[in-house]
């Protein structure tokens, strides 16, 4: 049981202008899970990835099964055993869901270069049973959810039938039933002594599926304790050294006037009849399950995908928004769920990503961009925000994937919008970072704004919220006010199909 | 979930427009080919006549082996501008190693070949290991393989006229239907089942649809990308060959300016320059439409130089309609 399968020691690792591992060192054991926690940019993605052969140590000692090992390039770590599935999805949205599985190692047939597609697919269909997952293994992957991606990541990485499964944030874009159900794949992977690693910033995962917690703060190792032996709050304090933040609650709301109003929007075989207001002030939630048509609701008030039907009015006047520069016009800001592919620009800078969609404010005569007025804000954002960046000229995609997400953010609170979309705003994000952006979107909607948020996390939703709106399949299924929500009737709502089937 | 029928509705109107979207491009352009097949018929009685034909397989089998090379590097998501140049050096090796040299004509096969892969090799060294983008190093190996044809055949064509049988290659014909059109043929035939049975195959998509991921899978990609140019400069090796048994000869000066069509044909084929996705026979069909056009056009006397303008405007009007294909999606 407690044979160590990993240890790292006094791992090194230094990037241009970042020291992003310091002295840290690491222990997995057979059949466990190990949970690794810290804030964004902590390092922990950085030290998976040395484990993985991704990056190579500056210095330092793997051992495996107690052999001291190299681990170069991700083949070798693969040939030893161990399989990671990275923060950022890594698929090839061209290929099919089977041929992404068995990218690398396809079964052959007859001479050693021939593809057996017919087994790839069987194996394929095979290893989706298995986990009872419902994905047909010919679908293109560029053709599924975001969700559905991240599934087909697991069933690849879970495939190699590895002694060491490492996930950084597996459970970032899934929700409930799929959580439920990967939770219970990593339960049956333990008991037959697989390692497993797992990186989360959601706090309620650790006590529900890790045996012990290893704590990372600014590149260093800080300590390895048995969960049921502290408390969350314990890792959140070694995990953000000794401050402790409290949740912030929702303001009431003053004023009932209404900015923006959506009237039986419609789009065939995906959104029906979706009708709701939002006042000024207010933080309206959209729950519900993956699939729902949330994030197309949003994406359609945005102009980022056409409805058939329906109108939109913004402060009581119809609009037409066909793309999105209509929709930032009428201020209408949007935070989309899959930041990495539609937020930032990677090989931009954090300056420029962060000004980037309000670069008319900081023009100065003749349209040259004010420099000093676009740093004062983007340095004002960093700061308030709190994204770990070497300084303001670093390439996003070098960032953490935490702080990756801040940027967006930070993009559309210069931007300053009166209507502002967020989709999944604190996926990804550590619980310190969380409750700053908590506050923040309090302090806008404070300040009048208004506010839409997506979310996944019923707490989220039931402590942020003025009012919630739950969809099922394409339809709005319930509202609840914050007074009336609870757990179980968001949850309600979001599963009744029945009634819509009968409607 | 499955039974509940709005999901169902999504399910099927996204199957619905995946299958629309991947057979509409291969459909239109086979149409449009049909289409000015027929037009050019109609229009002149000379069109359809057996030898125009022929004359328009054999126009269309350099193009077309240099196109169907190319697709690999273009689905990977490179270029490949030397294709041209390299064609003719192969043409010119060959003839040395026949001509000068006086050895056996299947040495000189080889050579040709052998002097493509080598070509190709160096630029997918060049690429993969020296990270130069594909674009630089092949316009390096372009005026490379250019400069090499001139100085080894000193400026002047090679002739092949000791050896006859050379230029049967090409222009010996069974059932009226020269050589050159059948190996055009079935080296699309070999290339189709390369790019879609073999691992070499499935890694070309791999790294055009996501080359990091196809790292991190484990899959040496340097390696692999260097067999998909050596691959691509074999083709155009062979290409090298019919050419210069057609002309019976090897041009020096010849070659550059078919690179440019060859990649118009894998475009217009539906080959995305973006890489991850392309077949073999998108771009065969695409070829096919660049020389029917060609050849309409002259029979109906236009002059050539407003030919060059409308196969431009092919072009664009072919990557348009991918576009529009894909917003759709
Ligand atoms: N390739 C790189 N080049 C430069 N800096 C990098 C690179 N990769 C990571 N970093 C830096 O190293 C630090 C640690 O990053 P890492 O991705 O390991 O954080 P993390 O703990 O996974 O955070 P998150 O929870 O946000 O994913 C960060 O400051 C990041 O900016
Ligand atoms: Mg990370």
């Amino acid at each position: 049981m407690s044979d160590v399968l990993v240890l790292m020691k006094g791992i090194e690792k230094t990037f241009p202008g970042v020291h992003a591992l310091k002295n840290c060192d690491f222990q997995l054991r057979a059949g466990e899970v190990h949970a690794l926690v810290g804030e964004n940019g902590a390092g922990k993605s950085t030290l998976m990835k040395v484990l993985t052969g991704v990056y190579t140590k500056d210095a330092g000692h793997i051992l495996y099964k107690g052999q001291e090992v190299e681990i170069p390039n991700p083949k070798a770590a693969q040939d030893l055993g161990i399989a990671i599935i990275h923060q950022e999805l890594h698929l090839m949205p061209h290929l099919t869901v089977a041929q992404n599985i068995f990218i690398g190692r396809e079964p052959r047939k007859g001479a050693r270069f021939v593809l057996d597609e017919k087994q790839i697919n069987k194996d394929a269909q095979d290893l989706l049973d298995m986990m009872h997952l419902d994905l047909d293994p010919k679908a293109r992957v560029a053709d599924l959810t975001v969700a559905k991606q991240q599934m087909v990541e697991i069933v690849r990485a879970l495939s190699f039938n590895s002694e060491v499964l490492i996930m950084d944030e597996p459970t970032s874009m899934l929700t409930g039933t799929e959580i439920d159900e990967l939770f219970r794949i990593i339960r049956e992977l333990r008991s037959r002594g697989v390692g497993i690693v797992h990186i989360s910033h959601r706090m309620e995962e650790l006590k529900q599926i890790s045996d012990r917690v290893t704590v990372m703060r600014d590149g260093r190792y800080i300590a390895t304790v048995d969960t049921h032996a502290v408390t969350i709050d314990k890792i959140i304090s070694m995990m953000v050294g000794q401050e402790i933040y409290e949740t912030a609650r929702s303001l009431p709301l003053e004023t009932n006037k209404v900015v923006l109003e959506v009237k039986s929007l419609s789009r065939a075989g995906v959104l029906k009849d979706i009708s709701f207001q939002l006042h000024r002030g207010e933080i309206l939630s959209f729950a519900g399950l993956v699939g729902a048509g949330r994030t197309e609701v949003a994406r359609s008030i945005f102009g980022a995908d056409p409805f058939d039907s329906g109108q939109i009015l913004v402060h009581g006047n119809e609009v037409q928004i066909r793309t999105p520069n209509d929709a930032v016009k009428y201020g209408i800001g949007y935070l989309s769920e899959d930041r990495r592919r539609y937020g930032v620009m990677p090989t931009m800078d954090v300056e420029t990503n962060i000004v980037a969609a309000a670069l008319d404010k900081f023009l100065g005569s003749f349209g040259w961009v004010n420099k000093a007025s676009s740093r004062f804000a983007a340095e004002a954002q960093v700061n308030d925000l709190r994204i770990r960046t070497p300084s303001l000229e670093q390439r996003v995609r070098y960032l953490s994937g935490g702080n990756q997400q801040k940027v967006v953010m930070a993009k559309w609170l210069v931007r300053d919008c009166d209507i502002l979309i967020c989709d999944e705003p604190t996926r990804g994000i550590d619980v310190g970072a969380k409750s700053e952006i908590y506050k923040l979107l309090n302090d806008l909607a404070g300040s009048g704004k208004a506010i839409i948020m997506i979310s996944s996390e019923l707490p989220e939703i039931l402590r942020m919220s003025h009012r919630i709106i739950v969809m099922c399949e394409g339809q709005i299924t319930g509202e609840l006010t914050a007074a009336e929500a609870t757990q179980e009737r968001i949850l309600q709502y979001a599963t009744r199909r029945e009634s819509i089937a009968r409607n | 979930m499955q039974s509940e029928p709005i999901a169902r509705e999504i399910e099927i109107a996204k199957k619905g427009s995946v299958f629309h979207s991947d057979a509409t491009q291969k459909l239109l352009a086979f149409a449009s080919l049909i289409v000015m097949f027929i037009v050019f018929s109609l229009a002149s009685p000379n069109f359809a006549r057996f030898n125009n034909i022929v004359g328009i397989l054999l126009s269309t089998a350099v193009n077309g082996i240099l196109a169907v090379g190319v697709s690999f590097v273009i689905v990977t998501g490179g270029i490949d501008l030397s294709i041209g140049t390299v064609m003719t050096l192969s043409a010119v090796m060959a003839g040395v190693v026949i001509t000068f040299w006086r050895l056996p004509i299947f040495l000189g096969l080889l050579a040709g070949v052998a002097t493509g892969g080598l070509c190709g090799f160096v630029n997918g060294t060049t690429i993969a290991k020296m990270k130069i983008p594909p674009f630089i190093s092949t316009l390096g190996m372009m005026m490379i393989s250019k400069g090499l044809s001139l100085v080894i055949s000193g400026t002047k064509p090679i002739y092949f006229i000791d050896t006859p049988a050379f230029r049967k290659i090409a222009m010996g014909t069974v059932f009226g239907i020269p050589y050159a059109v059948l190996i055009f043929f079935c080296s699309a035939i070999v290339a189709n089942l390369i790019l879609t049975r073999t691992v070499l195959g499935r890694y070309t998509f791999a790294l055009g649809s996501n080359e990091e991921a196809a790292r991190l899978s484990g899959i040496n990609v340097d390696r692999w990308k260097i067999g998909v140019y050596t691959l691509g400069g074999m083709f155009s090796g062979l290409a090298g060959l019919i050419m210069a048994s057609r002309l019976n000869s090897a041009q020096p000066a010849l070659g550059q300016g078919y690179e440019l069509e060859a990649i118009a044909a894998v475009v217009i084929g539906g080959t995305s320059l973006s890489g991850g996705e392309g077949s073999i026979l998108g771009t065969v069909i695409g070829a096919f439409i660049m020389s029917v056009l060609t050849n309409g056009l002259r029979i109906l006397s236009i002059p050539q130089e407003w030919q060059t303008v409308v196969i431009g405007v092919i072009v664009i009007l072919a990557v348009y309609m991918d576009i529009i294909r894909r917003q759709r999606r």
